[in-house]
């Protein structure tokens, strides 16, 4: 790969009433293969996706929370969360999955991936990256 | 398709992958090796058992990078390299050893 | 009048067009992403003060919402519960 580029993916849908937050999720697994320099963004519904405690067996539809947590496997560590986003809906950072990833350099010390965010920090964030996936 | 184990029939899709991950047996992957003409050993149970633990916990097959990864982790340096890796599974040990464990076609291989 | 809402509040304006059509006796059923509505301290929860408001429980269980997540009043009802509701009142309206 001749040169690094910045990738951002952009959740803004609930999971499970659109098929969206799961195809994101998997097309970020997959373009990690890639060894881009991958970012995540939740904004709006897409906070949703990473809610605690979610089960589907009412539903029979898989359950793709858990599948978050393998987020730090694939080296994708930079994960942002939007503060009016989560406000909005009465959320806060309790409410969600807390993911982190293990650095390899560091005995597998285990660091956060989740950084909270303003819309205007956000804003910054997206100022900086080459390449933008909207889910 | 489907594979046959103690006169009981397991579905599988077009590329040899069990359809349903909850009917997985261990004689699953003594069918499919044989058909490989693959023994298999104690390393091969070892990387079989990791990846039905990993998917059991994230609900995904891991891509070869990341299960080699997390075998270095977990199992040793001399064992969390491909070449090792590929020595036991020489189809590929994301596909191979993923079909044997009754996972689908690990996530992010194409 | 049964009122079934299935988009998000804050994805889609169906619970702001199905409410102002609200006259009494009317009941609204959020299901799949319009269950969000009816979570306790988010900003869309004001919009339904004063309805009769369903939830379908495996929604509500998919998406990780607790019921004492769910603002006051609120029914959780099953499968069984849906019929019921669709069968107690002779019109539907789903806002897609």
């Amino acid at each position: 790969m001749s040169e690094i580029k910045k990738f951002m993916y952009v959740n803004r849908r609930a999971p499970y009433g659109t098929i969206y937050a799961w195809e994101s999720l998997e097309v970020v697994l997959i373009g990690a293969a890639f060894e881009q320099d991958v970012s995540m963004a939740f904004i709006d519904d897409g906070v949703y996706q990473l809610t605690k405690g979610q089960d589907t067996t009412g539903l029979e539809m898989k359950n793709f929370s858990p599948t978050y947590s393998a987020l730090g496997d694939y080296e994708v560590t930079k994960i942002y969360i939007e503060k009016e986003s989560l406000e909005e809906r009465g959320l806060t950072l309790e409410d969600l999955q807390h993911l982190t990833w293990e650095d390899e350099d560091e005995d597998w010390a285990e660091k956060d991936s989740i950084k909270l965010v303003s819309r205007a920090e956000m804003a910054q964030v997206f100022a900086d990256q080459d390449v933008f996936f909207n889910f | 398709m489907a594979i046959e184990i103690d006169g009981k029939s397991y579905e599988t899709d077009e590329e040899g992958y069990l359809a349903d991950i909850t009917q997985w047996v261990p004689g699953v992957a003594d069918v499919m090796s044989k058909e490989d003409d693959l023994e298999l050993t104690e390393e091969h149970w070892d990387i079989i058992n990791f990846l039905r633990e990993y998917y059991e916990e994230y609900q995904i097959a891991p891509a070869v990078r990341v299960l080699t990864k997390a075998v270095s982790k977990r199992l040793g340096k001399e064992k969390g390299n491909s070449k090792y890796l590929y020595g036991l599974f020489p189809y590929g040990p994301g596909k191979q050893a993923c079909r044997y464990a009754g996972l689908p076609k690990p996530t992010g291989c194409v | 009048m049964l009122h079934i809402v299935n988009k998000s509040p804050y994805d889609r304006n169906s619970l702001d067009t199905a409410v102002s059509y609200k006259v009494d006796g009317d009941i609204f059923l959020l299901i799949e992403d319009g269950v969000y509505a009816a979570m306790k301290g988010g900003a869309a929860a004001s919009k339904l003060d004063g309805c009769s408001v369903s939830v379908l429980g495996a929604d509500i269980a998919a998406r990780g919402i607790a019921e004492d997540k769910l603002i006051d009043g609120v029914s959780v009802i099953d499968y069984a519960g849906f019929v019921d509701l669709v069968e107690a009142n002779e019109k539907v309206q789903s806002w897609l």
